[in-house]
Protein backbone atom coordinates (compact mmCIF):
# COMPACT_ATOMS: atom_id res chain seq x y z
CA UNK A 1 0.00 0.00 0.00
CA UNK A 2 1.26 3.08 -1.07
CA UNK A 3 2.06 6.02 0.91
CA UNK A 4 1.08 9.56 0.22
CA UNK A 5 2.86 13.33 1.48
CA UNK A 6 0.03 13.44 4.14
CA UNK A 7 0.91 9.91 5.40
CA UNK A 8 4.44 11.10 5.58
CA UNK A 9 3.79 14.47 7.24
CA UNK A 10 1.79 12.16 9.76
CA UNK A 11 4.48 9.78 10.01
CA UNK A 12 7.33 12.84 10.58
CA UNK A 13 5.15 14.32 13.34
CA UNK A 14 4.68 11.00 15.73
CA UNK A 15 8.77 10.50 15.20
CA UNK A 16 8.48 14.48 16.19
CA UNK A 17 10.66 15.56 13.27
CA UNK A 18 9.88 18.44 11.58
CA UNK A 19 9.82 18.45 7.62
CA UNK A 20 9.49 20.85 5.33
CA UNK A 21 6.93 20.14 1.84
CA UNK A 22 9.98 19.34 -0.17
CA UNK A 23 11.45 17.12 2.34
CA UNK A 24 7.79 15.41 2.50
CA UNK A 25 7.77 15.31 -1.06
CA UNK A 26 11.52 13.52 -2.06
CA UNK A 27 10.40 11.04 1.50
CA UNK A 28 7.10 9.72 0.16
CA UNK A 29 9.39 8.62 -2.93
CA UNK A 30 12.12 6.61 -0.52
CA UNK A 31 9.73 5.41 1.76
CA UNK A 32 7.48 4.00 -0.78
CA UNK A 33 10.83 2.23 -2.92
CA UNK A 34 11.78 0.61 0.99
CA UNK A 35 7.90 0.18 1.68
CA UNK A 36 6.88 -1.79 -1.48
CA UNK A 37 10.11 -3.80 -1.45
CA UNK A 38 9.62 -5.22 2.12
CA UNK A 39 5.91 -6.30 1.30
CA UNK A 40 7.62 -9.32 -0.03
CA UNK A 41 7.31 -10.65 3.41
CA UNK A 42 3.32 -11.10 2.65
CA UNK A 43 4.10 -14.29 0.53
CA UNK A 44 5.71 -15.69 3.40
CA UNK A 45 3.17 -19.13 5.04
CA UNK A 46 3.24 -17.72 9.00
CA UNK A 47 1.06 -20.22 9.65
CA UNK A 48 1.18 -21.61 13.21
CA UNK A 49 4.96 -19.33 13.62
CA UNK A 50 5.06 -17.56 16.94
CA UNK A 51 6.81 -14.47 16.14
CA UNK A 52 10.45 -14.00 17.97
CA UNK A 53 10.80 -12.15 20.63
CA UNK A 54 14.33 -13.68 22.10
CA UNK A 55 17.01 -14.33 19.33
CA UNK A 56 19.41 -16.57 22.08
CA UNK A 57 16.96 -18.17 24.29
CA UNK A 58 17.80 -16.40 27.91
CA UNK A 59 16.66 -15.99 31.41
CA UNK A 60 15.60 -12.66 32.43
CA UNK A 61 16.91 -11.99 35.71
CA UNK A 62 16.07 -10.04 39.04
CA UNK A 63 18.77 -8.44 40.34
CA UNK A 64 19.19 -8.32 44.61
CA UNK A 65 16.38 -5.63 45.89
CA UNK A 66 19.40 -3.37 46.97
CA UNK A 67 19.41 0.44 47.05
CA UNK A 68 22.12 1.71 44.51
CA UNK A 69 23.43 -2.57 44.03
CA UNK A 70 25.49 -0.61 41.54
CA UNK A 71 26.67 2.67 42.24
CA UNK A 72 26.95 3.49 38.46
CA UNK A 73 23.13 3.12 38.14
CA UNK A 74 21.84 3.83 41.50
CA UNK A 75 20.99 7.31 43.16
CA UNK A 76 22.73 10.34 43.97
CA UNK A 77 24.48 11.02 40.57
CA UNK A 78 22.48 14.13 39.91
CA UNK A 79 25.17 16.11 38.76
CA UNK A 80 26.33 13.50 36.55
CA UNK A 81 23.00 12.96 35.27
CA UNK A 82 22.63 16.71 34.38
CA UNK A 83 26.35 17.13 33.19
CA UNK A 84 25.51 16.77 29.18
CA UNK A 85 22.02 18.72 29.63
CA UNK A 86 21.32 21.61 27.46
CA UNK A 87 19.82 23.70 29.96
CA UNK A 88 20.36 22.66 32.86
CA UNK A 89 18.91 24.89 35.82
CA UNK A 90 18.82 24.41 39.55
CA UNK A 91 19.74 20.93 40.03
CA UNK A 92 16.61 20.22 36.96
CA UNK A 93 16.16 19.48 33.04
CA UNK A 94 15.18 22.81 31.84
CA UNK A 95 12.09 22.47 28.98
CA UNK A 96 10.48 25.48 27.46
CA UNK A 97 6.99 26.34 28.91
CA UNK A 98 4.48 23.62 28.63
CA UNK A 99 1.44 25.57 30.41
CA UNK A 100 -0.01 29.18 29.41
CA UNK B 1 64.77 -1.43 13.84
CA UNK B 2 61.30 -3.04 13.12
CA UNK B 3 58.10 -0.92 12.13
CA UNK B 4 56.48 -1.18 15.27
CA UNK B 5 53.08 -0.71 13.88
CA UNK B 6 53.89 -3.56 11.64
CA UNK B 7 52.83 -5.61 14.55
CA UNK B 8 49.90 -7.46 15.33
CA UNK B 9 48.58 -7.74 18.89
CA UNK B 10 49.50 -10.71 19.72
CA UNK B 11 53.17 -9.82 18.27
CA UNK B 12 53.22 -6.21 20.59
CA UNK B 13 51.89 -8.11 23.81
CA UNK B 14 54.64 -10.95 23.41
CA UNK B 15 57.51 -8.56 22.38
CA UNK B 16 56.35 -5.93 25.24
CA UNK B 17 56.79 -8.94 27.75
CA UNK B 18 59.68 -10.11 26.04
CA UNK B 19 61.52 -6.35 26.72
CA UNK B 20 62.38 -6.14 22.72
CA UNK B 21 60.50 -3.02 23.47
CA UNK B 22 58.58 -0.27 25.88
CA UNK B 23 54.79 0.16 25.57
CA UNK B 24 55.53 3.63 25.56
CA UNK B 25 57.52 3.18 21.82
CA UNK B 26 54.28 1.32 20.81
CA UNK B 27 51.82 3.76 21.60
CA UNK B 28 54.62 6.60 20.05
CA UNK B 29 54.81 5.18 17.37
CA UNK B 30 51.32 4.60 16.81
CA UNK B 31 49.93 7.72 17.40
CA UNK B 32 52.43 9.22 15.04
CA UNK B 33 50.48 7.16 12.22
CA UNK B 34 47.10 8.32 13.46
CA UNK B 35 48.30 12.18 13.61
CA UNK B 36 49.68 11.55 9.54
CA UNK B 37 45.96 9.66 8.33
CA UNK B 38 43.83 12.99 8.71
CA UNK B 39 43.42 12.02 4.80
CA UNK B 40 41.53 9.02 6.05
CA UNK B 41 39.18 11.00 8.18
CA UNK B 42 39.04 7.44 10.30
CA UNK B 43 38.74 8.99 13.64
CA UNK B 44 36.92 11.62 15.23
CA UNK B 45 38.91 12.38 18.44
CA UNK B 46 42.12 11.34 18.66
CA UNK B 47 43.84 10.14 22.48
CA UNK B 48 47.44 10.18 22.24
CA UNK B 49 47.21 11.08 25.75
CA UNK B 50 45.49 8.19 26.91
CA UNK B 51 47.47 6.07 24.88
CA UNK B 52 50.77 7.26 26.44
CA UNK B 53 49.17 6.89 29.92
CA UNK B 54 48.38 3.37 29.42
CA UNK B 55 51.62 2.72 28.09
CA UNK B 56 53.53 4.05 30.85
CA UNK B 57 51.22 2.30 33.13
CA UNK B 58 52.46 -1.38 30.99
CA UNK B 59 56.23 -0.05 31.33
CA UNK B 60 55.71 0.41 35.14
CA UNK B 61 53.65 -3.45 35.26
CA UNK B 62 56.25 -4.64 33.23
CA UNK B 63 58.31 -3.76 35.67
CA UNK B 64 56.72 -5.03 38.55
CA UNK B 65 55.78 -7.92 37.10
CA UNK B 66 52.03 -7.55 37.16
CA UNK B 67 51.01 -7.35 33.68
CA UNK B 68 48.35 -7.72 31.92
CA UNK B 69 46.29 -9.70 29.41
CA UNK B 70 46.89 -6.90 26.82
CA UNK B 71 49.60 -4.27 28.19
CA UNK B 72 51.08 -2.49 25.89
CA UNK B 73 48.61 -2.65 23.30
CA UNK B 74 47.08 0.78 21.99
CA UNK B 75 44.00 0.28 20.30
CA UNK B 76 41.32 2.30 18.68
CA UNK B 77 37.33 2.41 20.14
CA UNK B 78 34.57 2.67 17.52
CA UNK B 79 32.63 6.06 18.27
CA UNK B 80 29.48 4.36 19.54
CA UNK B 81 30.77 3.09 22.94
CA UNK B 82 30.87 5.58 26.13
CA UNK B 83 33.79 6.62 27.23
CA UNK B 84 34.10 8.88 30.15
CA UNK B 85 35.54 12.38 30.09
CA UNK B 86 35.87 11.21 25.86
CA UNK B 87 33.40 12.63 23.70
CA UNK B 88 31.01 10.24 22.42
CA UNK B 89 28.74 10.98 19.37
CA UNK B 90 27.79 7.94 17.26
CA UNK B 91 29.42 10.24 14.43
CA UNK B 92 25.98 12.30 14.64
CA UNK B 93 25.03 15.61 15.19
CA UNK B 94 23.04 15.05 17.56
CA UNK B 95 25.40 13.89 20.10
CA UNK B 96 27.92 16.19 18.90
CA UNK B 97 30.07 17.66 22.51
CA UNK B 98 28.48 14.77 24.28
CA UNK B 99 31.32 13.92 27.12
CA UNK B 100 29.66 10.71 29.06
CA UNK B 101 30.42 10.66 32.66
CA UNK B 102 30.60 6.65 32.52
CA UNK B 103 32.27 4.23 30.75
CA UNK B 104 30.85 1.30 28.56
CA UNK B 105 30.97 -2.17 29.73
CA UNK B 106 33.77 -3.54 26.44
CA UNK B 107 35.86 -0.39 27.09
CA UNK B 108 36.45 -0.53 30.49
CA UNK B 109 37.27 -4.48 30.17
CA UNK B 110 39.93 -3.61 27.30
CA UNK B 111 41.22 -0.88 29.49
CA UNK B 112 40.84 -3.20 32.82
CA UNK B 113 43.12 -5.51 30.34
CA UNK B 114 45.69 -3.24 29.57
CA UNK B 115 44.83 -1.46 26.10
CA UNK B 116 45.28 2.59 25.97
CA UNK B 117 43.00 4.06 22.96
CA UNK B 118 43.84 5.95 20.43
CA UNK B 119 41.01 7.35 19.63
CA UNK B 120 37.37 7.52 18.74
CA UNK B 121 36.54 5.95 15.78
CA UNK B 122 34.59 7.43 12.96
CA UNK B 123 31.79 5.05 11.80
CA UNK B 124 28.12 5.52 9.87
CA UNK B 125 25.97 7.89 11.73
CA UNK B 126 24.15 5.76 14.49
CA UNK B 127 25.79 2.96 12.88
CA UNK B 128 22.81 3.36 10.10
CA UNK B 129 24.91 2.72 6.59
CA UNK B 130 27.41 0.71 4.56
CA UNK B 131 30.20 3.17 3.36
CA UNK B 132 30.72 5.53 6.50
CA UNK B 133 29.24 8.29 4.52
CA UNK B 134 26.33 8.84 6.89
CA UNK B 135 28.65 10.15 9.20
CA UNK B 136 28.25 13.88 10.77
CA UNK B 137 32.09 14.15 10.94
CA UNK B 138 32.58 13.45 6.71
CA UNK B 139 33.24 10.21 4.84
CA UNK B 140 36.14 7.92 6.34
CA UNK B 141 38.05 7.02 3.30
CA UNK B 142 39.54 3.50 2.69
CA UNK B 143 43.38 3.41 2.20
CA UNK B 144 43.19 1.03 -0.68
CA UNK B 145 42.64 2.17 -4.00
CA UNK B 146 42.01 0.17 -7.55
CA UNK B 147 44.89 -0.82 -9.61
CA UNK B 148 43.13 1.02 -13.10
CA UNK B 149 45.21 4.05 -13.05
CA UNK B 150 42.18 6.28 -11.54
CA UNK B 151 42.37 7.81 -8.35
CA UNK B 152 38.34 7.20 -7.06
CA UNK B 153 37.86 7.40 -3.25
CA UNK B 154 36.53 3.73 -1.86
CA UNK B 155 34.47 3.25 0.70
CA UNK B 156 36.23 1.30 3.89
CA UNK B 157 32.65 -0.32 4.13
CA UNK B 158 29.96 0.41 6.94
CA UNK B 159 29.41 0.95 9.50
CA UNK B 160 32.88 -0.19 11.57
CA UNK B 161 34.36 2.38 8.31
CA UNK B 162 36.80 4.23 10.61
CA UNK B 163 37.71 1.16 12.63
CA UNK B 164 38.13 -1.31 9.14
CA UNK B 165 40.27 2.21 7.29
CA UNK B 166 42.29 2.67 10.99
CA UNK B 167 43.47 -1.16 10.96
CA UNK B 168 44.22 -1.57 7.21
CA UNK B 169 46.82 1.64 7.46
CA UNK B 170 47.95 0.46 10.36
CA UNK B 171 46.91 3.70 12.80
CA UNK B 172 45.81 0.97 14.99
CA UNK B 173 46.41 -2.94 15.72
CA UNK B 174 42.95 -3.57 16.25
CA UNK B 175 39.88 -1.73 17.02
CA UNK B 176 35.89 -2.06 18.62
CA UNK B 177 33.60 -2.66 16.35
CA UNK B 178 29.21 -3.21 16.78
CA UNK B 179 27.43 -5.36 14.45
CA UNK B 180 23.55 -5.26 13.96
CA UNK B 181 23.23 -6.26 10.29
CA UNK B 182 27.04 -6.78 8.90
CA UNK B 183 28.82 -3.19 10.51
CA UNK B 184 31.98 -5.43 11.09
CA UNK B 185 32.00 -8.60 8.50
CA UNK B 186 31.34 -5.95 5.46
CA UNK B 187 33.92 -3.12 6.68
CA UNK B 188 36.49 -6.10 7.14
CA UNK B 189 35.84 -7.54 3.95
CA UNK B 190 36.38 -4.11 2.30
CA UNK B 191 39.50 -3.52 3.75
CA UNK B 192 41.37 -6.78 3.97
CA UNK B 193 41.30 -7.54 7.68
CA UNK B 194 39.04 -9.68 9.89
CA UNK B 195 36.30 -9.50 12.12
CA UNK B 196 33.95 -11.52 14.11
CA UNK B 197 30.28 -10.65 15.50
CA UNK B 198 29.82 -13.10 18.08
CA UNK B 199 27.15 -14.55 19.68
CA UNK B 200 24.67 -11.97 20.59
CA UNK B 201 24.39 -11.32 24.47
CA UNK B 202 28.37 -12.48 24.67
CA UNK B 203 29.56 -8.68 24.70
CA UNK B 204 27.30 -6.29 26.71
CA UNK B 205 25.83 -3.52 25.43
CA UNK B 206 25.98 -1.46 28.07
CA UNK B 207 27.15 2.15 27.39
CA UNK B 208 27.13 0.96 23.48
CA UNK B 209 25.09 3.80 21.83
CA UNK B 210 21.87 1.65 20.91
CA UNK B 211 20.46 1.36 17.06
CA UNK B 212 18.58 -1.96 17.15
CA UNK B 213 19.12 -3.55 20.71
CA UNK B 214 17.80 -7.28 19.52
CA UNK B 215 20.27 -7.37 17.06
CA UNK B 216 23.18 -5.15 18.33
CA UNK B 217 26.52 -7.08 19.32
CA UNK B 218 30.13 -5.75 19.83
CA UNK B 219 33.46 -7.35 18.06
CA UNK B 220 36.80 -6.98 17.52
CA UNK B 221 38.25 -6.09 14.09
CA UNK B 222 42.28 -6.86 13.76
CA UNK B 223 44.63 -8.42 10.92
CA UNK B 224 44.16 -11.72 11.84
CA UNK B 225 41.90 -14.48 13.27
CA UNK B 226 44.61 -14.92 16.32
CA UNK B 227 43.95 -11.25 17.03
CA UNK B 228 40.30 -11.31 16.76
CA UNK B 229 40.48 -14.30 19.45
CA UNK B 230 42.97 -12.47 21.53
CA UNK B 231 40.41 -8.92 21.48
CA UNK B 232 37.26 -11.47 21.73
CA UNK B 233 38.08 -12.98 24.98
CA UNK B 234 39.29 -9.26 26.77
CA UNK B 235 35.59 -7.61 25.51
CA UNK B 236 33.12 -10.75 26.14
CA UNK B 237 32.14 -11.89 29.15
CA UNK B 238 28.56 -11.82 31.79
CA UNK B 239 27.10 -7.89 32.53
CA UNK B 240 24.28 -8.10 34.90
CA UNK B 241 23.97 -4.23 33.70
CA UNK B 242 22.78 -6.19 30.19
CA UNK B 243 19.31 -7.88 30.51
CA UNK B 244 20.42 -9.94 27.08
CA UNK B 245 24.13 -10.58 28.41
CA UNK B 246 25.13 -14.23 28.59
CA UNK B 247 25.83 -15.59 31.50
CA UNK B 248 28.45 -17.98 30.62
CA UNK B 249 32.06 -18.30 31.15
CA UNK B 250 34.73 -16.85 28.53
CA UNK B 251 36.67 -19.58 27.01
CA UNK B 252 39.76 -19.34 26.11
CA UNK B 253 39.56 -18.90 21.97
CA UNK B 254 43.34 -18.30 21.84
CA UNK B 255 44.87 -21.16 23.34
CA UNK B 256 42.20 -23.31 21.75
CA UNK B 257 42.77 -22.28 18.02
CA UNK B 258 43.00 -24.90 15.38
CA UNK B 259 43.29 -24.77 12.08
CA UNK B 260 42.87 -28.78 11.54
CA UNK B 261 39.35 -29.19 10.57
CA UNK B 262 39.31 -33.20 10.46
CA UNK B 263 36.06 -34.83 11.61
CA UNK B 264 34.59 -30.93 10.73
CA UNK B 265 31.67 -30.64 7.94
CA UNK B 266 31.24 -27.32 6.46
CA UNK B 267 28.00 -26.24 5.15
CA UNK B 268 27.37 -24.09 1.60
CA UNK B 269 24.22 -22.33 1.31
CA UNK B 270 22.81 -22.80 -2.28
CA UNK B 271 20.24 -20.11 -1.93
CA UNK B 272 23.96 -17.43 -1.50
CA UNK B 273 24.63 -18.40 -5.17
CA UNK B 274 23.43 -15.21 -6.37
CA UNK B 275 22.35 -14.48 -9.97
CA UNK B 276 24.34 -12.09 -11.76
CA UNK B 277 26.17 -11.81 -8.72
CA UNK B 278 30.05 -11.01 -9.90
CA UNK B 279 31.70 -14.02 -11.10
CA UNK B 280 35.24 -13.42 -8.80
CA UNK B 281 33.06 -13.79 -5.63
CA UNK B 282 32.16 -17.07 -6.42
CA UNK B 283 35.78 -17.78 -7.42
CA UNK B 284 36.79 -16.94 -4.31
CA UNK B 285 33.68 -18.49 -2.40
CA UNK B 286 35.01 -22.22 -4.54
CA UNK B 287 38.62 -21.39 -3.43
CA UNK B 288 37.42 -20.88 0.09
CA UNK B 289 36.19 -24.14 -0.05
CA UNK B 290 38.89 -26.33 -1.67
CA UNK B 291 40.70 -24.38 1.28
CA UNK B 292 38.52 -26.09 3.97
CA UNK B 293 38.65 -29.62 1.91
CA UNK B 294 42.26 -28.88 1.98
CA UNK B 295 42.42 -28.47 6.07
CA UNK B 296 40.35 -31.76 6.44
CA UNK B 297 36.69 -30.69 6.32
CA UNK B 298 33.95 -32.25 4.70
CA UNK B 299 31.93 -30.28 2.85
CA UNK B 300 28.10 -30.35 2.10
CA UNK B 301 25.54 -28.00 0.48
CA UNK B 302 22.73 -27.04 2.99
CA UNK B 303 19.48 -24.86 2.42
CA UNK B 304 18.44 -22.04 4.06
CA UNK B 305 15.07 -21.39 2.32
CA UNK B 306 14.32 -18.06 3.61
CA UNK B 307 17.26 -16.43 3.07
CA UNK B 308 15.81 -13.82 0.55
CA UNK B 309 13.46 -12.79 2.91
CA UNK B 310 16.08 -11.68 5.21
CA UNK B 311 17.24 -8.44 4.51
CA UNK B 312 13.12 -7.00 3.88
CA UNK B 313 13.06 -8.64 7.62
CA UNK B 314 15.93 -6.75 8.67
CA UNK B 315 14.59 -3.53 7.14
CA UNK B 316 11.36 -3.92 8.99
CA UNK B 317 13.20 -4.90 12.73
CA UNK B 318 16.22 -2.67 12.58
CA UNK B 319 14.11 0.57 11.77
CA UNK B 320 11.37 -0.70 13.94
CA UNK B 321 14.25 -0.87 17.59
CA UNK B 322 15.99 2.33 16.11
CA UNK B 323 12.94 4.59 16.28
CA UNK B 324 11.88 3.21 19.66
CA UNK B 325 15.88 3.12 21.06
CA UNK B 326 16.33 6.96 19.09
CA UNK B 327 13.34 8.83 20.89
CA UNK B 328 15.48 9.34 23.27
CA UNK B 329 16.81 12.25 21.66
CA UNK B 330 14.40 15.23 22.92
CA UNK B 331 17.14 17.87 23.22
CA UNK B 332 16.26 17.57 27.31
CA UNK B 333 18.66 15.49 29.13
CA UNK B 334 21.48 15.48 26.63
CA UNK B 335 22.67 16.16 23.36
CA UNK B 336 21.44 18.91 20.98
CA UNK B 337 18.83 21.23 21.57
CA UNK B 338 17.16 23.48 18.54
CA UNK B 339 14.84 25.69 20.18
CA UNK B 340 13.69 28.10 17.43
CA UNK B 341 12.33 31.50 18.72
CA UNK B 342 8.81 31.23 20.82
CA UNK B 343 8.53 27.30 20.25
CA UNK B 344 7.36 25.18 22.75
CA UNK B 345 8.21 21.60 23.96
CA UNK B 346 6.61 19.66 21.16
CA UNK B 347 8.38 22.02 18.65
CA UNK B 348 11.50 21.67 20.23
CA UNK B 349 11.62 18.40 19.54
CA UNK B 350 10.88 18.35 16.39
CA UNK B 351 13.34 20.81 15.54
CA UNK B 352 15.96 19.62 17.50
CA UNK B 353 15.19 15.86 16.12
CA UNK B 354 15.28 17.38 12.48
CA UNK B 355 18.50 19.39 12.92
CA UNK B 356 20.47 16.47 15.10
CA UNK B 357 19.60 13.37 12.90
CA UNK B 358 20.89 12.84 8.97
CA UNK B 359 18.72 11.87 6.50
CA UNK B 360 19.82 7.94 6.83
CA UNK B 361 18.70 8.04 10.28
CA UNK B 362 15.74 10.07 9.83
CA UNK B 363 14.57 7.58 6.77
CA UNK B 364 14.94 4.32 9.36
CA UNK B 365 13.15 6.47 12.08
CA UNK B 366 10.37 7.01 9.87
CA UNK B 367 9.83 3.21 8.33
CA UNK B 368 10.37 2.44 12.06
CA UNK B 369 7.66 4.68 13.23
CA UNK B 370 5.29 3.62 10.05
CA UNK B 371 5.52 -0.32 10.62
CA UNK B 372 4.80 0.35 14.69
CA UNK B 373 1.69 2.79 14.10
CA UNK B 374 -1.74 1.14 15.03
CA UNK B 375 -3.21 -0.59 11.61
CA UNK B 376 0.31 -1.57 10.19
CA UNK B 377 1.90 -3.32 13.25
CA UNK B 378 0.74 -6.98 12.49
CA UNK B 379 1.03 -6.84 8.90
CA UNK B 380 5.08 -5.29 9.09
CA UNK B 381 6.29 -6.12 12.19
CA UNK B 382 4.52 -8.99 13.76
CA UNK B 383 5.14 -10.79 10.09
CA UNK B 384 8.53 -9.78 10.21
CA UNK B 385 9.48 -10.77 13.45
CA UNK B 386 7.58 -14.43 12.43
CA UNK B 387 9.79 -14.84 9.36
CA UNK B 388 12.75 -14.06 11.76
CA UNK B 389 11.90 -17.26 13.76
CA UNK B 390 11.91 -19.26 10.35
CA UNK B 391 15.22 -17.41 9.29
CA UNK B 392 16.34 -18.54 12.65
CA UNK B 393 15.03 -22.23 11.74
CA UNK B 394 16.39 -22.44 8.57
CA UNK B 395 19.75 -22.25 10.28
CA UNK B 396 19.20 -24.74 13.17
CA UNK B 397 18.23 -27.08 10.70
CA UNK B 398 21.02 -26.43 8.61
CA UNK B 399 23.21 -27.20 11.93
CA UNK B 400 21.81 -30.29 11.97
CA UNK B 401 24.33 -31.55 9.17
CA UNK B 402 27.26 -28.96 9.58
CA UNK B 403 29.74 -27.30 12.09
CA UNK B 404 30.35 -23.97 10.25
CA UNK B 405 28.79 -22.05 7.22
CA UNK B 406 31.14 -21.07 4.72
CA UNK B 407 29.79 -17.59 2.77
CA UNK B 408 30.98 -14.65 0.76
CA UNK B 409 31.14 -11.94 3.27
CA UNK B 410 29.95 -9.05 0.88
CA UNK B 411 28.30 -9.40 -2.78
CA UNK B 412 31.21 -6.86 -4.11
CA UNK B 413 34.54 -5.59 -3.22
CA UNK B 414 34.58 -2.02 -1.82
CA UNK B 415 32.86 0.06 -4.01
CA UNK B 416 33.68 4.14 -4.81
CA UNK B 417 32.23 6.50 -2.48
CA UNK B 418 28.75 8.71 -3.90
CA UNK B 419 28.17 5.32 -6.10
CA UNK B 420 25.58 4.30 -4.13
CA UNK B 421 24.35 6.44 -1.85
CA UNK B 422 21.35 8.19 -4.38
CA UNK B 423 19.47 4.67 -4.04
CA UNK B 424 18.99 3.42 -0.38
CA UNK B 425 17.57 0.16 -1.76
CA UNK B 426 21.19 -0.47 -3.47
CA UNK B 427 23.17 0.23 -0.32
CA UNK B 428 21.11 -2.02 1.81
CA UNK B 429 22.11 -5.31 -0.55
CA UNK B 430 25.19 -5.06 0.34
CA UNK B 431 24.64 -6.48 3.38
CA UNK B 432 22.56 -9.34 1.51
CA UNK B 433 24.71 -12.27 2.92
CA UNK B 434 25.31 -10.55 6.20
CA UNK B 435 22.62 -10.16 8.07
CA UNK B 436 20.49 -13.41 7.77
CA UNK B 437 23.43 -14.36 10.55
CA UNK B 438 22.14 -11.14 12.64
CA UNK B 439 18.64 -12.19 12.95
CA UNK B 440 19.86 -15.46 13.84
CA UNK B 441 21.96 -14.19 16.66
CA UNK B 442 24.53 -16.02 15.38
CA UNK B 443 28.65 -15.75 15.92
CA UNK B 444 30.11 -14.63 12.03
CA UNK B 445 33.40 -13.83 10.85
CA UNK B 446 35.40 -12.13 8.11
CA UNK B 447 38.29 -13.13 6.71
CA UNK B 448 40.47 -11.98 3.67
CA UNK B 449 40.84 -14.27 1.25
CA UNK B 450 41.51 -12.40 -2.21
CA UNK B 451 42.24 -9.58 -4.19
CA UNK B 452 40.25 -9.13 -7.05
CA UNK B 453 41.16 -8.12 -10.96
CA UNK B 454 41.28 -4.26 -9.75
CA UNK B 455 43.55 -5.42 -6.96
CA UNK B 456 40.55 -4.91 -4.02
CA UNK B 457 40.52 -7.13 -1.08
CA UNK B 458 37.71 -9.91 -0.73
CA UNK B 459 36.56 -11.65 2.34
CA UNK B 460 34.73 -15.06 3.26
CA UNK B 461 32.34 -15.42 5.72
CA UNK B 462 32.03 -18.43 8.62
CA UNK B 463 28.73 -18.79 9.87
CA UNK B 464 28.83 -20.79 13.64
CA UNK B 465 26.46 -21.73 16.06
CA UNK B 466 25.03 -20.35 19.15
CA UNK B 467 28.22 -20.16 21.32
CA UNK B 468 30.59 -22.04 18.96
CA UNK B 469 33.02 -18.77 18.53
CA UNK B 470 35.63 -21.57 18.56
CA UNK B 471 34.17 -23.29 15.30
CA UNK B 472 34.16 -20.10 13.40
CA UNK B 473 37.56 -18.85 14.56
CA UNK B 474 39.35 -22.22 13.51
CA UNK B 475 38.18 -22.20 10.33
CA UNK B 476 38.83 -18.54 9.85
CA UNK B 477 42.54 -19.61 11.11
CA UNK B 478 42.20 -22.44 7.98
CA UNK B 479 41.31 -20.01 5.25
CA UNK B 480 43.64 -17.60 6.60
CA UNK B 481 46.60 -20.01 6.55
CA UNK B 482 45.50 -21.46 3.22
CA UNK B 483 44.83 -17.67 1.42
CA UNK B 484 48.53 -16.28 2.56
CA UNK B 485 46.73 -12.57 2.22
CA UNK B 486 49.44 -10.69 2.67
CA UNK B 487 48.45 -7.85 0.56
CA UNK B 488 48.23 -4.08 1.67
CA UNK B 489 47.27 -0.73 0.91
CA UNK B 490 50.12 1.24 -0.71
CA UNK B 491 50.35 4.66 1.24
CA UNK B 492 48.70 7.99 -0.39
CA UNK B 493 47.67 9.17 2.77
Amino acid sequence: MAIDQATVRKIASLARIAISDAEAAAMEGELNGILGWVEQLGEVDVTGVEPMTAVIPNQLRLRDDVIDADPLTGGNRRDDVLANAPAAQHGFFGVPKVIE
Amino acid sequence: MTDLTNLTVAQIRDGHRAGDFSAVEVAEAFNANVAGAKALNAFIVETPEHAIAAAKQADADRSAGSLKPLSGVPIGMKDLFATNGVQTTAASHMLEGFVPRYESTVSQKLWDAGCGMLGKLNLDQFAMGSSNETSYFGNVISPWKRKDGGNAALAPGGSSGGSSSAIAARLCPAATGTDTGGSIRQPAAFVGISGIKPTYGRCSRWGIVAFASSLDQAGPMARDVRDCAIMLENMAGFDPKDATSLDLPVPNWEAALSSDLKGKTVGIPKEYRLEGIDPEIDAMWDAGIAMLKDAGAAVVEISLPHTKYALPTYYIIAPAEASSNLARYDGVRYGLRDLPEGAGLQDMYAATRADGFGPEVKRRIMIGTYVLSAGFYDAYYTQAQKVRTLIARDFEQAFGGCDVILAPTAPSAAFGLGEKMADPLAMYLNDVFAVPASLAGLPAMSVPAALNREGLPLGLQIIGKAFDEQGVLNAGLAIEERAGFTARAEKWW
